[in-house]
């Protein structure tokens, strides 16, 4: 400890160069947080897909409907806790820019095979009383600005209403919270609605979602749900909701990998930066680590004092550039709700701190060890 | 004045000539510009490459129709009776007595993406005998084309890389149809080429879709005969639908993703530049500071202030666009027709395209390179002007 003050004083030896070094490592780490959350929301929430619900779709396509008989026919199937439907409703609000998602719900199983959105009790009593109700994320109200009570007009372009016109009138009853990592951005409301108002495709749904009561069978139920309905009109294709979510990701196109070589490129040239810095700094002081030897500072000592003016670099500047990324996460999602889920998740914190870690011993590394091996008569003698 | 250009040659010589014995320095610059560039063109390319997908496969001389309020074909649906009212519109291209206009149905099948081997939403397209008439930038390149009233289809040349299981001969199962390849299409490189096409009617059935079909698809006369086709249609009270130029319908399409991918790509390039002006400008102030009794040396000697301004600045723009030609090379080299695919969102379908590194974006990623360049010298080289003479002389 005692050791500090001289470490801080030749760390500030040459402040321009320092506070440069310190910039670099900065932006390296706050690059790094911010694409670790780009990263999470292209996998569009597969962190917290839960392992005990399934989802089945059409075998040929996600577009395809299915029946709403399936519903029955799966609750009445031994090991399921609970089944819902939903069906992607893909309307326009004022503009097309303007796209989330709507999903038309089944109101009660909904709600109880989604237990991590939160809603209050008395905006579920108002869904239950008001067929043109919708449930909104309070990421989405804060986007469009929407309060409960707001009526919501929204062009269909799936389905049209009966009667004139596209436009289907929404009540806005409820908003639900969530934790972190929970997309806020979607609008539900009520299959019936939908059901009874639409020209055509009268009792189809999107998709279904099982949740079973043992989660270590999912793959012998997936099978046995698809055999349930095999050679029948309409054939199903049964995932975990995570190999769901992940399948869908993947398909937009490997984004996890493309934010990690960009990582790659920039943490190796802040490596690069800053070990030059370290060797620069250390070449220059040769003459003093000589008098520090001649003084009798060990060898441990000094390889020690090099090390740690780079480890202070590092953690001084990766922890600032780490912090103001958690700290921008944490003000929300700056698109204004077009990534669904916008988080920097605790996991890449520690990926983080290790990496700034690693950054500060491979920076310091050759040039302590430089330090440490020279001969005092060679580093009195260089001038 | 020619000694003020004698001088500042001079002393830009000297500096570019000693480069080499701060070789450890530079190349931390020059590694650290190149890296920047790679990242700026590489992902620009992506945005570039989508983009001319989209814009190739639009013509100005064909109109699509879809029911009004559809955003895309996958929304839209047209009936058979309002097909055939479509065909008798003015301003179309005409065969003989046939009118140039394709009906089509527009679906998607789950197939394994070859890269991933999971399913991907591959888009499906039901066509008709005109089809190759009216998009008639689509050719078949392999095989022959499908025979209609059969399950045969061909399936486009980014389709076939992509996707597994689509070459010609081969059959492909989804849900409890079978379809057979007979043939491989190209279609100037545009989206038409990562879809599979059959016969319309045989797509009807299999997908209960009845009689009707997702969109029109019309050759016109001439591209300013737009507008009269147009007119007759919206104006007319038995259909219900909108008409677009192909052009303007892809354009709009590749608008919202190409818009992020940009966004992102400045964003992550203007951070990182950041960070590369750092280390450009401690490598120009370690140059400076290793020679700054060189520079005092030649200060005494009468050299002028501002030579030396120069001389730091043309340094670190040297160091600046080898940076950038390197990182444009390796992007070029790296990523240049690099063939993948992602989802349009607003058809929910994959979409093929492959990277482009344009001359336009190499110029891009130089000019940067450059900027950093530029940046990074100017502190160091106003330091290196105002070195007071003395003190730098008695400087070990």
């Amino acid at each position: 400890m005692k050791y500090l003050p001289l470490l801080w004083k030749s760390l500030w030896r040459k402040k321009v160069r320092t506070i440069f070094t310190l910039l670099s490592v900065f932006v390296a780490f706050l690059l790094f947080g911010l694409l670790m959350t780009i990263r999470t929301a292209f996998s569009f929430g597969v962190e917290i897909a839960g392992l005990d619900r399934l989802v089945l779709i059409h075998k040929v396509s996600l577009i395809m409907p299915l029946p709403v008989s399936y519903l029955e026919r799966l609750r009445a199937t031994e090991g399921v806790a609970l089944a819902t439907h939903q069906s992607w409703f893909g309307g326009v609000y004022q503009d097309p820019s303007n796209f989330f998602a709507q999903m038309a719900v089944d109101r009660e199983s909904f709600l109880q095979i989604y237990p991590e959105f939160r809603i209050p009790p008395d905006q579920l009593a108002a869904w239950a009383g008001d067929r043109q109700g919708a449930i909104v994320g309070v990421d989405l109200a804060k986007r469009f600005n929407w309060k409960i009570g707001d009526r919501v007009p929204i062009q269909g372009t799936i389905w049209q209403p009966k009667g004139n016109g596209q436009t289907w009138e929404f009540n806005i009853v409820g908003m639900y919270d969530g934790d972190q990592g929970v997309d806020k951005t979607q609008f539900f409301f009520r299959y019936d609605y939908l059901d009874e108002n639409r020209r055509g495709g009268a009792g189809l749904v999107g998709w279904y979602v099982v949740k079973i009561a043992d989660p270590s069978q999912a793959q012998a139920m997936g099978a046995k749900f698809d055999d349930m309905f095999a050679n029948s009109s309409a054939e199903t294709k049964t995932t975990t909701e995570k190999g769901f979510v992940e399948g869908f990701a993947k398909q937009v196109g490997d984004i996890g990998a493309i934010m990690v070589a960009i990582l790659v490129a920039v943490l190796f040239t802040m490596l690069l930066v800053a070990a030059n810095t370290m060797a620069q700094s250390v070449r220059e002081r040769t003459n003093e680590v000589g008098v520090l030897k001649t003084l009798g500072f060990s060898n441990g000592l000094i390889l020690a004092l090099v090390l740690g003016e780079s480890l202070v670099i590092a953690l001084l500047g990766g922890g600032a550039g780490l912090g103001l990324a958690w700290l921008f996460v944490q003000q929300g999602d700056p698109t204004g709700g077009m990534l669904p889920i916008f988080m920097l998740p605790p996991r890449d914190v520690v990926t983080g701190a290790a990496l700034i870690l690693v950054l500060g011993l491979v920076a310091g590394a050759w040039p302590a060890a430089t330090a440490m091996n020279l001969k005092i008569t060679d580093a009195l003698r260089r001038s | 004045m020619f000694s003020w250009i004698g001088q500042t040659l001079a002393v830009t010589g000297l500096n570019l000539r000693t480069i080499p014995q701060r070789l450890g320095s530079s190349g931390v610059a020059i590694v650290g510009i190149a890296g920047v560039v790679v990242v700026l063109v590489s992902v620009l390319s992506i945005a570039t490459g989508f983009t001319a997908a989209m814009q190739d496969s639009g013509s100005p001389t064909r109109a699509l129709v879809m029911r009004s309020g559809a955003d895309s074909e996958m929304t839209s649906g047209i009936g058979g009776a309002e097909a055939d009212i479509i065909r008798q519109a003015p301003g179309m291209r005409r065969d003989g007595q046939t009118a140039l206009a394709s009906a089509e149905l527009y679906v998607i099948i789950d197939l394994p993406k070859k890269s991933t081997g999971t399913a991907a939403n591959v888009p499906m397209r039901g066509i008709g005998p005109t089809t190759l008439a009216v998009r008639d930038n689509a050719s078949i390149v392999e095989g022959r084309m499908l025979e209609f009233g059969t399950n045969e289809i061909v399936v486009g040349r980014a389709a076939s890389g992509q996707f597994a299981g689509l070459t010609v001969g081969s059959e492909v199962r989804s849900g409890q149809n079978s379809w057979n390849v007979v043939g491989l299409f190209e279609a100037d490189g545009g989206v038409a080429e990562t879809e599979i096409w059959c016969d319309a009617r045989v797509l009807q059935g299999a997908y209960r879709r009845g009689n009707s079909y997702q969109i029109v698809v019309a050759r016109l006369d001439a591209s300013d005969t737009f507008d009269t086709f147009r007119d007759w249609l919206t104006a007319n009270p038995q259909l219900n639908v909108q008409v677009r130029r192909e052009t303007e319908y892809y354009a709009q399409q590749s608008r919202a993703l190409s818009g992020l991918i940009r966004t992102v790509g400045f964003g992550i390039a203007a951070l990182m530049g950041i960070g590369a002006v750092f280390g450009a400008i401690l490598t120009m102030y370690t140059a400076v500071s290793t020679r700054s009794r060189e520079i005092a040396t030649l200060r005494a000697l009468g050299f002028n202030a501002s030579s030396v301004v120069v001389s730091v600045m043309v340094e670190s723009l040297a160091l600046a666009a080898f940076g950038g030609a390197i990182g444009g090379v390796i992007a070029y080299l790296g990523f240049n027709g690099y063939q993948t695919s992602t989802m349009n969102f607003q058809t929910f379908s994959q979409v093929a395209f492959a990277f482009r590194v344009t001359p336009t974006l190499l110029v891009m990623g130089l000019v940067y390179a450059l900027m950093m360049g530029f940046i990074g010298g100017i502190f160091p080289a106003i330091r290196a002007a105002r070195l007071p003479i003395p003190t730098a002389l008695r400087q070990l």
